[in-house]
């Protein structure tokens, strides 16, 4: 018995080492996440089948994913505004709640505090410290990942903006064309962040890390590991791959909210710019995260957090 | 040229060609084809295969490509288990004929056309050609079912052994008839959606609908469609190995109408999708009544292994231990029934479980995931109905001794290895968070390969051996020209009344 209980915990302890983390290295992408790209009114053409739709206004829309810097920013802010709370390891905050259509297998969403951010999932790359939020060592300019839709929506609420509709985050994806991809009808694997692409990039970020910093396939040289350009015609980096993006659609009968995109996971028949992933609303991984995007009028300079 | 003859008259007119025909045709598709997806992306594989053969494969057309290769791959099954069909139930030698040369060129066409259609570039003709194949295949099921036909007093049970009616009408032929007809309505569920293509019906994979509220009918036909057949496939495979036992005695009497009612229940509930979510209900009714049946058929033979084995040892009263050996003796027997119980755990018992969790489960995890779980358990169904073909194959090709028992493990191990690290990889969320989840997720893809890998080489080994056995003047495919079909018990007989129709005909 005793012989077994040793096996366990060394077994255990050698368990733990192999996942422990090394430090990760901050990499430079050069790529400003406080940028929009503007994507202009007009017809475009929509999913598989490719359905012409008409988005007949501007909007503007994030070139990259929301940062955990960005995100953590934003958490310091909230938390000293009172919009949202910490309670039991996780952030919190309140939503109105969802028109109820009583569908089949619909779950009914009413008003009241939902959790944002598990602050205890290792997959996180924050740090709370001091009752300061601040991103882990080297993950600054890594999308905010451990993100549930109602916290991705306060955190455009919050600063005015909303999730883009799976139609505008389509749109921007696609451009007015009618590539697979964002940039053509095929990816290579230095191309984008997704399954085939792993072992390219393991050197710098190692076996578990697996999300890219945003607008790292922008066609830079980083140590020898040359990109390739992946972006939208609208110059929107990681529309396909790195992480899953929350859009902002609550469509009717349903309680999911849907993704788009692909992620670090995914083969590359999911990075094309039509499939549907979805969640519940409550539902956080290492492999979804957010972007924003709002009208026109609100263009304002922002300051370049690209660098760490 | 004589010999050129031989080898076309073994090949295309003996059942045991004619399979093995089938079983080629597949294992080279499947090893082709399995270079295109999957871990062979990233090693390269896939871009020199594309390479080396020409292919064309667009991005957007990948959902109707897949569903050209599950057409071509389906097609090649069904052909399999009708040419074992058309050999275990008594019929006349015509209709055998008949059946057998529809359904051959059907299956080929379609699959030449088909593959051609999908990877290799498009055009009216191939797609024309496709669509010929698979009606010739339709028009052969036609043939089969009213050569099926049960209530005729031509063949009828004589060996009271085998359930029947009280007029001495095969309750096993019926129960092939009531598959086959369901069959035929089946397909008509594709048919109908196929011909509405481009016209207010487009191209969808089924596991991308999941989580639509609102599916449109022909999309639903569709869903049924593709359930049911496999469905179909499954039952008709359980109906061959249980001939192949000799499947007899008060569990045949019971399981044969328990089989006949279920086929038609779950059928009926599946075709009643499109119109009702009340479909469901019907489809789990049929589905306890097809299960039991074919878990009737594992305990009875499970039995006879016993049974067979001590008496050839010559125990009189074999100790547990005894029979507990003798149960694994023949490895090639006792498998396609283990598979069958395998399945509960892989397939059944999964889809049980995800029912009962429906809330905590589906309701809540990200669809890629919902999708991992369902596009597993078809693939597993479909993989272990193989399975059970190739190991009933094994015992048509007669090989025996050492060999046959390390193909018989083989299969059992290999595939059951491959499933369950299926099963546990699509399920992997309930036990093990994704920041853990790296080694479960590397380990079971490992196995996975591992163990269908193994089966994929093994079915390659045999295929080499039968292709060397082609070359010799009085190899096994003479023996198997001279004795072409099935060696097995038959259920029901000629009768008098047959007979007199046969010679009338003869006259005519």
């Amino acid at each position: 018995m005793r012989t077994m209980q040793s096996t366990l915990i060394i077994s255990l302890v050698l368990a733990i080492g192999l996942f422990a983390e090394k430090p990760m290295k901050y990499v430079d992408t050069g790529v400003n996440p406080n940028t929009w790209a503007l994507v202009p009114a007009g017809e475009f053409y929509f999913g598989q089948h490719q359905h012409v739709v008409d988005l007949n206004y501007d909007y503007e829309i994030m070139i990259t994913d929301v940062t955990n810097r960005q995100y953590a920013n934003y958490l310091n802010e909230a938390l000293e505004e009172g919009t949202i709370y910490i309670k039991r390891d996780t952030i919190w905050g309140y939503h109105p709640g969802d028109p109820f259509d009583a569908y089949l297998h619909e779950f009914e969403i009413p008003a009241g505090d939902y959790p944002h951010v598990p602050l205890t999932n290792p997959g996180l790359r924050l740090d709370f410290e001091g009752g300061i939020f601040s991103p882990k060592t080297g993950y600054g300019n890594h999308p905010m990942v451990e993100v549930s839709w109602f916290g991705a929506k306060a955190y455009a609420d919050f600063y005015g903006f909303r999730l883009p509709t799976e139609k505008e985050w389509e749109k921007a994806a696609r451009g007015t064309g009618t590539n697979d991809y964002p940039w053509g009808n095929t990816v290579k694997r230095n191309q984008a962040n997704f399954v085939s692409s792993h072992n390219l990039f393991k050197k710098m970020f190692g076996d578990v890390v697996k999300t890219t910093p945003v607008g790292f396939y922008n066609g830079k040289n980083y140590d020898g590991y040359q990109t390739i350009e992946g972006i939208t015609p609208y110059g929107l980096y990681d529309m396909a791959g790195n992480v899953y993006q929350w859009t902002g659609d609550d469509h009717p009968k349903v309680h999911y909210r849907y993704m788009r995109g692909g992620s670090y996971q995914s083969y590359e028949y999911n990075l094309r710019v039509w499939p549907r992933n979805s969640a519940g609303p409550e539902h956080t991984s290492m492999s979804l995260g957010f972007r924003c995007a709002r009208t026109p009028e609100q263009v304002e300079v922002a300051p370049d957090e690209s660098s760490e | 040229m004589k010999k050129i003859k031989d080898l076309f008259h073994f090949f295309f007119q003996s059942t045991k060609g004619l399979i093995l025909l089938g079983i080629t045709s597949i294992s080279v598709i499947t090893a082709v084809w399995g270079m295109l997806s999957g871990p062979m992306v990233e090693w390269g594989v896939r871009d020199f295969v594309v390479n080396l053969l020409g292919m064309d494969l667009q991005s957007v057309e990948r959902s109707g490509r897949i569903i050209m290769l599950y057409h071509v791959i389906a097609m090649i099954v069904t052909a399999i288990e009708v040419y074992m069909i058309t050999s275990i139930v008594p019929m006349r030698r015509h209709q055998r004929a008949n059946i057998n040369n529809t359904i051959t060129v059907g299956w080929i066409t379609t699959t030449i056309f088909g593959l051609a259609f999908g990877y290799f570039g498009h055009n009216y003709f191939y797609h024309g050609l496709f669509l010929v194949g698979q009606s010739l295949i339709f028009f052969a099921g036609l043939l089969l079912a009213a050569a099926l036909y049960p209530w005729r007093k031509h063949f009828l049970v004589e060996d009271k052994d085998y359930a029947h009616t009280k007029n001495g009408y095969d309750l096993e032929r019926m129960a092939f008839f009531i598959m086959a007809v369901s069959m035929l309505i089946s397909a008509g569920f594709g048919a109908v959606t196929g011909s509405f293509w481009s016209n207010g019906h487009e191209t969808f994979l089924a596991e991308d609908l999941i989580r639509n509220p609102d599916k449109t009918a022909l999309q639903k036909a569709v869903i049924g469609h593709l359930h049911i057949m496999l469905t179909l496939i499954a039952v008709a495979i359980t109906l061959i190995v249980g001939r192949w036992m000799d499947f007899k005695g008060k569990m045949h009497k019971v399981a044969m109408p328990t089989m006949i009612f279920g086929t038609a229940v779950i059928s009926g509930g599946v075709w009643s999708v499109v119109w009702t979510h009340m479909a469901h209900t019907f489809i789990y009714v049929g589905s306890v009544f097809v299960m039991f049946a074919a878990l009737l058929l594992v305990i009875y033979s499970w039995g006879k292994l016993i049974k067979d084995r001590t008496a050839e040892l010559g125990l009189e009263n074999p100790t547990f231990g005894q029979k507990f050996v003798a149960l694994f003796h023949d490895p090639i027997k006792f498998g396609p029934f283990w598979q069958m119980v395998f399945m509960n755990f892989t397939v059944s018992g999964v889809g049980i479980f995800m029912a009962v969790k429906l809330d905590e489960i589906f309701r809540v995890w990200p669809a890629r995931e919902e999708r991992i779980t369902l596009t597993g358990h078809w693939h597993i169904l479909s993989a272990i109905i193989a399975t059970i073909i190739l190991m009933y194959y094994i015992d048509i090709a007669g090989i025996k001794g050492k060999m046959r028992k390390w193909l018989g493990w083989t299969i059992i191990i290999g595939s059951d290895i491959a499933f369950a690290a299926a099963t546990i990889f699509s399920m992997k969320r309930l036990f093990v968070s994704e920041y853990y989840q790296a080694p479960v997720v590397n380990w079971t893809m490992l196995a996975m390969d591992f163990g269908l890998g193994i089966i994929l080489v093994l079915v390659g080994g045999i295929l080499i051996w039968r292709l060397k056995d082609l070359f010799t003047s009085d190899g096994l495919w003479t023996k198997e020209s001279a004795s072409p079909e099935l060696d097995l018990e038959r259920t029901s007989v000629l009768t008098q009344e047959g007979r007199d129709a046969i010679n009338k005909e003869m006259e005519i």
